[in-house]
């Protein structure tokens, strides 16, 4: 296996759990709802997916109970914001301090820990081939699953009914409450669906990607997550983009410390971070000169008069 | 006609109709029958209760108490997908329409799941195209003007082939040539036998136009009436209960010096969806009032920014306030200099809502008073002021000094307008101060807006209500599309040609006159 | 079902009682899932939270551990107020603790005099306000989100001081821990009573809340903040520079966050060292929300949460249970604390569908 070779394989696992975690994300804002807690439900994605994982063998249930944890922690947090019209970022804030407390106590029993890791696929013949075979056709479930979900939303979004009536609510919920749609409802099933990817991104970070786990493990993957849906202006194709180049900047910089290039490694390892930043500022000045794409109702509460 | 349409059986009737919220009634105990082939008006002033009884009507609100009935057979409307599915369509007064989505799209949202998406372009354009209102199915609607907006949520409503269709002040926002349009459009629906229920405050247009009235007040309703042999004073009666007092117009005022203007100022929009101003001018005198009348949409937000300074001009004089190059000089600088602004929006633009009265007042009373002394608060001094406020302009509050969200409007707007003239302004900058309020304090400002006029206050009122620029201003000029036309005096300000003007037909109505 | 209505004003009652609603839930729901765990409720509640006020040695570390949480809540509030949502203070707090270092690594060994620790102080304090201003240049210049950006410079600033003190400030007799030199006497917070760990900073503390207090509820500048936070336009209006807040309020949380961390190193702490915050960063957040964004308030929660960490420590070592629970519980009363904040804006009705259509017919 060529390095080259080696560095694709690598940038698509690393770019999977964003690519997972942002493009539910993504369908959430564009319903008009600010989850600034996939952080949270990531690491309790990853701790609840490895302890299923665990205890039944099966990474297929591993993932379930990911997602299952997911979902849950996204139904306090709508709860809260929708039912209650709390604050969409304070409560976001909440629900990664709680991810991060629950998953260290749930985490605590298998830290150090190890499971077989998601088997790859083997295509045979296809997976053999060279160079595009290892790279294609020989994935994890979970990478393939990705892009299949962001080609799914794309299409969902688009040039379906579903998706019409979902950025139709992101846009203006008073209008589209005084047109009859059930807003709150719309918003609830956004927000359960980006806890669930935001719980399957964790999942796979524990499952297939390390496989163990330890505390604090999503190590802010969640926030770059929530920083890629900006970068994508709210679009799924630009998303997939991004994810892959994030990917591609946390490897090299793997690669250059391990190369032993004479800069420290601390500071290679804020790179992802570094350039979280300094995307969000150029893609947000670029933004404020072409007009705003960002869901017009993003982050207000709605209260529907009786 | 009269008598056939009497005969005919109703195809809506509200049976008792009570919405209460809280100890609030908003509806008592309302009779409405709607018949086919039928424009009917529900008149009555704001807050009268009209929109709560429609939102029942569409499924929007549930009722305490009382029922509907359709032909004969009572119906539960639990959302307006129900009502939709009966044959009621809405066209809302604050257009329920999607900025960032097509037109298309917009359309498509109303109607009902089974209804297929590719072909909805298509029939938007046969109906726009049978009833005369153009709309391009591509385009997205925030490049569209207020006019075209409502077209979408008319062409939207009639995609459904409703048998009854509501509309909700719908001319408050266009101009009287696009009234006439739509009127002519309403009568062709009525020819096609659907009935019509016609919500509005405007007296002549519903005499022109509707075939009964139905007139409610504080809730209850007054009367059901043929307005067409009514006097509009006479529905007026009904409508507030009691004669409308007239403002009296002072005669005795006389024109000063300039005191506030404009030179050719030229401005671009500060977001993508707003307004360019182009080379506008204008002088205000001293104990004058300046009226800009126009649709809204046309710029007036953004020439109010432009004279209060919250939008910097690009040269020092372009804004001239007492002779003073003001165009530079931000909003508290321009107060500091005496002139005063209040803007359209009452609650999150000329008040905090959530904050007290006596912190709203330092809101605009910081700069330049006693209010604040070397940065710290003056509470005593803030309060004072809020009496002065509450007793001059009769401010009705539960408390001497509550939020200014639990106001009314009217008196909420009583309080914006205090708060400025109490501070004794030269120059004061106005945006539509009667919007949605009461007749009585809508009286009450108009008063005071002529009274400080005659103490040598040059007074600019920015209004959408021609009624209320042809009452109370001296001259008139018209905005739209970012321009400002040339003043025309009072006495030469008809209606017609205001109206031509505020359509765009600014050269038409000059080569006229 | 449930039903929010907004109240015509906020409600007093509510805002008082809002809090302390908030903390019984949570200690409610802490019983509960003490009791899945297989302890008893009661007992462990009462190591967490009763038994830290019942002697003198706990009592002393919750002033010290109030201390740097205060501080920097008192300083977010101040942004949270202003609709400036600073989230990064650990990051703050992490930079002004290794600039306000620097000076105390420098002199160390040297006869420098007094000057040090003030010098110090100061340079802490710059440091998280040049770090703070970060990601408000980012917002108010371009446009980006200060959430993400705030929050990124965390593990910036946490990969800043791992590089520090594994590198060029490590203590060569250290044996190769990853910390620097204990500070020098004139390097080090004085303590305020003899034979205790209480130190100067938790006078500094004190002097916030009431600087705080003073600036939000009589002056203008404090007004300004929180109209440009309630209502933006209006505060246009007012001709309140936005911009301007934004960033002075980004400053003001940033110097205190770098503050609270030089104080923290300087005194309780005593070196530099990778991991010598328990996130107090994070857990101000917490503070200036359960004090409702109040001064006495903040001091007050600060207080509260103080005793959870110490509580936590001690219940980690006498029940062996899990640090991670004092995380559980500060993420739940934050939760139930915006929960019961919403009682202020709205009242609730339960309304049953039965009841409107009954009332239909």
């Amino acid at each position: 296996m060529g390095l080259a070779e080696a560095i694709v394989l690598a940038v698509l696992a690393a770019s999977t759990p964003l690519l997972i975690a942002a493009a539910g994300e993504l369908v959430v804002e564009r319903a008009g709802v600010l989850n600034l807690g996939v952080e949270g439900m990531m690491i309790m994605g990853a701790a609840c997916g490895f302890a299923g994982a665990y205890i039944t063998g099966s990474t297929l249930i591993g993932a379930a109970c990911g997602i299952a944890a997911g979902m849950a922690l996204s139904a306090v947090f709508a709860a809260l914001t929708l039912g209650l019209a709390v604050n969409q970022v304070a409560t976001g804030l909440a629900l990664t301090i709680l991810g991060i407390g629950l998953s260290g106590l749930i985490g605590a029993g298998f830290v150090g820990e190890r499971i077989v890791s998601a088997p790859h696929l083997h295509v045979p013949v296809l997976s053999d081939l060279p160079v595009i075979g290892r790279i294609l056709f020989a994935q994890d479930a979970f990478v393939y699953l990705s892009i299949a979900l962001v080609i799914g939303i794309w299409r969902f979004l688009y040039f379906t009914r579903g998706g019409l009536v979902l950025r139709a609510v992101g846009d203006n919920h008073a209008s589209a409450h005084a047109l009859g749609y059930p807003v709150l409802r719309i918003r609830f099933l956004a927000v359960l669906f980006g806890g669930a990817c935001a719980g399957l991104a964790g999942a796979y970070l524990s499952l297939a990607y390390t496989p163990f786990f330890i505390a604090g493990m999503t190590a802010g993957r969640g926030w770059i997550a929530l920083a890629l849906v900006v970068f994508a202006s709210w679009h799924p194709g630009r998303l997939a983009a991004g994810a892959y180049l994030f990917g591609a900047v946390s490897i090299l910089q793997l690669h250059a410390q391990g190369a032993g290039v004479g800069i420290p490694p601390q500071l290679m390892t804020a790179l992802p971070y570094l350039a979280t930043i300094l995307v969000l500022v150029l893609i947000s000045r670029a933004r404020a000169t072409a007009g705003s794409a960002a869901p017009a109702s993003l982050g207000i509460p709605f209260v529907p008069d009786r | 006609m009269a008598e056939a349409v009497a005969s005919a059986p109703p195809l809506l009737e509200a049976v008792g109709i009570t919405k209460r919220f809280g100890a609030f009634e908003a509806n008592a105990n309302i009779d409405l029958d709607l018949r086919p082939a039928e424009i009917h008006a529900l008149l009555g002033e704001n807050g009268a209760g009209k929109s709560t009884l429609v939102k029942i009507i569409y499924g929007l609100m549930q009722p305490t108490a009382g029922e509907l009935r359709w032909l004969g057979r009572p119906i539960r409307l639990a959302n307006p997908a129900q009502a939709r599915a009966q044959g009621i369509g809405m066209v809302f007064q604050h257009f329920s329409l999607f900025e960032n989505l097509t037109v298309a799209e917009n359309v498509a949202l109303g109607l009902p799941r089974t209804h297929a998406l590719r072909t909805v372009a298509d029939e938007l354009g046969d109906i726009s195209r049978r009833y005369g209102l153009p709309l391009e199915p591509r385009r997205d609607v925030w490049r569209l003007s207020v006019g075209e907006r409502q077209r979408i949520e008319i062409v939207r409503a009639l995609m459904q082939d409703p048998k009854l269709l509501i509309l909700d002040e719908p001319t408050a926002v266009l101009t009287p040539q696009e009234a006439d349009q739509l009127f002519a459009v309403l009568r062709r629906l009525r020819g096609e036998g659907r009935a019509i229920l016609y919500i509005s405050h405007k007296l002549e247009e519903v005499k022109q136009l509707c075939d009964t009235a139905t007139i409610l007040r504080a809730g209850k309703k007054v009367a059901t009436c043929d307005p067409r042999r009514e006097t509009a004073a006479s529905l007026a009666r009904m409508m507030v209960g009691s004669d409308v007092g007239e403002v009296r117009a002072d005669t005795q005022r006389s024109a000063g010096g300039s005191r506030l203007a404009l030179n050719e100022v030229t401005l671009a929009p500060d977001d993508p969806h707003g307004v360019r101003l182009v080379r506008v001018s204008l002088e205000v005198r001293g104990g004058e009032v300046f009226g800009i009348a126009g649709v809204a949409g046309n710029g007036q937000d953004e020439l109010f920014g432009l004279l209060s300074g919250e939008r910097l001009a690009p040269k020092a004089g372009d804004v001239v306030i007492d002779g003073q190059a003001a165009g530079h000089l931000a909003i508290s600088e321009r107060r500091r200099l005496g002139a005063a602004f209040i803007p359209e929006e009452r609650l999150g633009h000329g008040t905090v809502p959530g904050m007290s009265l006596s912190e709203n007042v330092l809101l605009t009373g910081h700069a330049g008073s006693a209010m604040v002394r070397n940065g710290f608060i003056d509470k005593e001094a803030t309060l004072a002021a809020v009496d002065r406020i509450t007793t001059t302009f009769d401010v009705r509050k539960a408390r001497r000094d509550p939020e200014a969200a639990s106001l009314s409007g009217g008196n909420l707007q009583k309080f914006m307008v205090g708060r400025e003239i109490l501070r004794a302004p030269g120059v004061l900058v106005v945006s539509q101060p009667t919007w949605g309020v009461d007749a009585g304090a809508a009286a009450t400002v108009r008063q005071a807006l002529l009274d400080l006029a005659a103490r040598g206050t040059a007074v600019l009122v920015i209004s959408q209500d021609l009624d209320e620029l042809t009452g109370i201003a001296d001259r008139i000029a018209v905005m739209f599309a970012g321009r400002l036309s040339p003043p025309l005096p009072r006495a030469e300000a008809g209606r017609e040609k205001l109206g031509l003007m505020m359509g765009g037909g600014m050269e038409a109505a000059h080569a006229g006159a | 079902m449930l039903v929010l209505e907004r109240r015509a004003e906020r409600s007093v009652v509510a805002a008082l009682a809002s809090p302390l609603i908030a903390v019984a839930l949570t200690m409610t729901t802490m019983a509960l899932l003490l009791a899945l765990l297989g302890r008893n409720p009661v007992t462990a509640l009462a190591v967490y939270f009763l038994d830290p006020l019942t002697d003198g040695y706990s009592l002393q570390e919750l002033v010290v551990k109030a201390t740097p949480l205060v501080l920097i809540a008192i300083g977010l509030s101040l942004c949270y107020l202003a609709n400036a949502w600073n989230i990064g203070a650990e990051g703050q707090f992490l930079i002004g603790a290794v600039t306000g270092s620097w000076l105390a690594v420098a002199t160390h060994g040297t006869d420098a005099g007094a000057w040090v620790l003030p010098a110090m102080l100061v340079l802490g304090a710059l440091g998280g306000a040049l770090y703070a201003l970060i990601p408000a240049i980012g917002r108010v210049r371009f446009g980006a989100s200060e959430i993400l950006t705030s929050l990124m410079l965390v593990y910036v600033a946490e990969l800043v001081l791992d590089y520090l003190v594994r590198g060029p400030w490590r203590d060569p007799k250290g044996y190769n821990f990853p910390t620097t030199a204990e500070f020098d006497p004139v390097a080090t917070v004085p303590i305020l009573i003899e034979g205790s760990r209480v130190h100067l900073g938790s006078l500094v503390a004190l002097a916030a809340v009431g600087a705080a207090l003073v600036l939000i509820g009589r002056t203008l500048k404090g007004f300004e903040i929180r109209v440009v936070g309630a209502a933006p336009r209006a505060a246009r209006f007012a001709g309140f520079d936005a911009d301007r807040l934004v960033l002075l309020t980004f400053v003001v949380s940033g110097a205190l966050a770098g503050l609270a961390g030089i104080i923290e190193v300087a005194g309780p702490v005593g070196h530099l060292q990778p991991g010598f915050s328990p996130g107090y960063g994070f857990t101000a957040i917490i503070v200036a929300f359960l004090g409702r964004l109040n001064p006495i308030g903040i001091l007050v929660a600060g207080l509260f949460l103080a005793l959870t960490f110490i509580g936590g420590e001690q219940a980690q070592i006498s029940m062996k249970l899990p640090l991670d629970l004092t995380r559980v519980f500060q993420g739940m009363l934050l939760f139930y604390v915006l929960a019961c904040d919403s009682l202020i804006l709205y009242r609730i009705r339960l309304t049953s569908n039965r009841r409107a259509a009954d009332g239909a017919r």
